[in-house]
This record gives structure tokens, sequence and C-alpha cells, in this order.
């Protein structure tokens, strides 16, 4: 679990933005107005694209070539934030995505990363032993598929596109995006039919 | 490793396949921050808006935390150390306004 | 944009160690310097984030997703693994064919 903040750390925030404030530099309404735009980023665009990705070629290609232009065409604001890179999963490759050096994540089409997604054992671990950070999460695959790691070193950030399994015939964008979680947008994760 | 390889030692933040967390379960814990780690992020992204820090600085800052406070501190503890350090070495804000 | 190293290209990662000589910033993780791999994909040009820490002028330089096979880096794995890092063109070195 996420330890809590100590005490001094909460008083040192509350030091930090009473002299920014003081300042002019920001105030109480901008934080809040902040913080409200980033809680509405969810993993649900992540999914979303990928379902969109699933049943229409076009998209797909344009996903594949051009994240960013791909979470725009969505109704994701990209000023400003990292390019999108998207990784494609297929019969033979399965891509998991890791910072070994702070946390980068795709924001924009994700949300917040998830608090695994920051510690320092996934951060070490899934450069150096994928298959056995997978199995964490109850994913096997078999040794003939290649495990991609991808760290996300630099500017880029990194979603996975996995593969629509088997069972989806038919479904709509809607009920396919239902089934694609945020684990299986970082690649720890396959998409299941329930 | 090759034998003659010469020896090292990463950064602490620096953590692809570090030893010390190599038989570390992965806490399994997806919840998203606390209201204390939100409201440092949210500071976090205005300070860039309006231009007085940047992400790079942001880092080199969390880098320059010594390893025994790395990795006992929170995740946002490490950003808010940084901001406050970066504000400080800017000018921004004066050491008094924090103590 | 001109990206010197075209895709499919083997490269060296420079040995370089700039932590051991004072205060710096960088983002080519440690477990891949001295490393060979294949340029996958120029990603673009980024201004180098080794300057935009300490707010110096950071010239735009070449990004590069740099492939290198998993189970060298660490002496243990599945041979078929690979892991995929962005890596700027001032840390890569060309290795001239037939090199290993």
């Amino acid at each position: 679990m996420a330890a809590p903040p100590r005490p001094e750390s909460v008083e040192l925030l509350e030091k930090l933005v009473a002299a920014l404030s003081a300042r002019g530099i920001l105030t109480e309404e901008e934080i809040a107005e902040r913080q409200a735009i980033t809680d509405r980023a969810s993993p649900e665009t992540g999914a979303r694209m990928v379902a969109k990705a699933w049943t229409d070629p076009a998209y797909r290609a344009l996903l594949l070539s051009d994240g960013t232009a791909a979470a725009e065409a969505m109704g994701v604001t990209m000023a400003g934030a990292p390019p999108l890179g998207v990784l494609e999963d297929t019969p033979t490759r399965h891509h998991l995505v890791v910072c070994t050096l702070c946390s980068c994540y795709p924001r924009a089409v994700l949300g917040y990363p998830p608090h695994w997604y920051k510690s320092a054992a996934y951060r070490a671990r899934a450069v150096r032993d994928p298959r056995g950070v997978l199995a964490e999460w109850g994913t096997h695959l078999p040794d003939s598929v290649e495990i991609r790691v991808v760290d996300s070193t630099a500017d880029y950030r990194w979603m996975v596109l996995p593969m629509r399994p088997a069972g989806t015939e038919g479904w709509s964008e809607e009920r396919l995006a239902s089934i694609v979680t945020r684990d299986a947008l970082v690649g720890v994760a396959l998409p299941r039919v329930p | 490793m090759p034998d003659d390889a010469p020896a090292h030692t990463p950064a602490t933040h620096d953590l692809g396949g570090a030893s010390r967390f190599r038989c570390t379960p992965i806490d399994p814990d997806d919840s998203p921050p606390d209201d204390f780690g939100k409201r440092v992020d949210a500071v976090r992204q205005l300070l860039a808006q309006k231009k007085l820090m940047t992400v790079d600085e942001l880092r080199r800052g969390i880098e320059a935390i010594p390893a025994e406070e790395y990795h006992a501190l929170g995740y946002y503890e490490r950003w808010l150390r940084s901001i406050a350090s970066l504000m400080l070495e800017k000018g921004v804000i004066a050491p008094e306004e924090l103590r | 944009m001109s990206a010197a190293i075209a895709p499919g290209a083997r490269v060296r990662v420079r040995d370089d160690w700039p932590e051991e000589r004072g205060p710096c910033h960088i983002r080519t993780p440690h477990y891949v310097r001295g490393r060979t791999g294949t340029v996958e994909r120029v990603l673009g040009a980024f201004p180098n984030p080794e300057d935009l820490a300490f707010g110096r002028p950071a010239p735009r330089r070449t990004l590069y997703h740099v492939r290198f096979d998993q189970k060298p880096l660490w002496d243990e794995g599945n041979p078929r693994d690979t892991v995929l890092v962005e890596i700027f063109e001032h840390w890569l070195e060309p290795l001239a064919e037939g090199r290993h």
C-alpha cells in the first residue's frame, strides 16, 4: 500500500502553497481547477481508442502511425502533452511498458499512474524479469512469444494496442472497450472475455 | 557482464534491473494518488504552465535526493521536495517561508 | 530534421558515466551503456533534457528507439525477449558492419 504522506510533508506543501499564493503565483482556485481537469483523464479513453482500432482499420493505422493525432481524434486535448506512441501486439510479440528512471506514463489517455507502476519493484524488475512480473498479474505467455519491454526514458509516452480476443466477433465498440483494462494498456494483462 | 567490465554503480533513481528489488513482489495497490499527491501534482502542473519549472528540472531535483530518503519518501513527497528546492534555487520563494 | 542513423542500423551506446563526475541529469539508463542494439525507429528531435534540467539553452537532438536483446543485458531470461529504449543521438555510436 502507498503510505500516507508524513506530517512534515503535508506541512511543507501548505507552506509552499502559501508562499506561492502570497506572491500571486497561484491560487487555491487554480489548484482545484487543475486537479479537476487531471481527475477527468482515465483509462476509459485508452480503452475507447483500442476498441475503435479493433473495428476501424483506418483508425488503427492512424493510432499506430500517430498516437497523438489518434488521441485528438477521440477528443483528448494533447496540446502540451508529450507525444503518444502506440505499440501493436501481434501473435508473436507482446509489449510491456515501464519507466525505469522515473514513472513516465501516458496520462492524457490513461489518467494518473497506479501506485504499482511507480514502485521501485516494478521499475527494477520489468526490464529484467518481464515474465516474472507478468506472472504476478496471472499473465502467462508462451516462450515462443517475444516480450518487448518498452522503457519510457525520454520524450514519448507509450500505450499498448493489445490483440482483440477471440469470442468478441460482432461486439459494439462500447462493449469491446469494456474489456480493455488499464492493465492491458500497460501490458501487464490481456483483455479477457468474461 | 563480462569479467573485465569496470564496476559502475547506477544512480539511485536508475532502477532498471536493480538487484535490491529482484525478489520484491510488486505491490498490487492500484489506487490513484491520495489528496496530498493530487495537490502536489496540480501545483507542479501550474508551476510548469507558468514557466517557473520544467519536468526535466523536477526530475533533476528528485534525482538529487539521497538514496535512503529516496526510497523512504512517498512518490509525491519526492516531487514536493524537488519542487520546493527548485523554487528556492530559482529565488521564487525564500527559505524562511518554508521553515 | 536530419536523422543521421537509419532504422536497422546497429549502434553502440556510449559507455559513459557522467553521474560519477558530478551533478547531471541523463535519460540513458545504466543497463544499456556500452551495449549494442538496433535502431528501430527515429522518433523525432527534442530539446536535450540534459540541458533542460539545468535551465540551460537546450538544442534539439534526434531521439531514436533502439532495440536490445534482453538476455545479453542481464545474462538471463528468454532469448526472444527484447527491450526498446528511447536514446538521444549523442549517446549513440554507429557500429561498423562485421563487428559484433
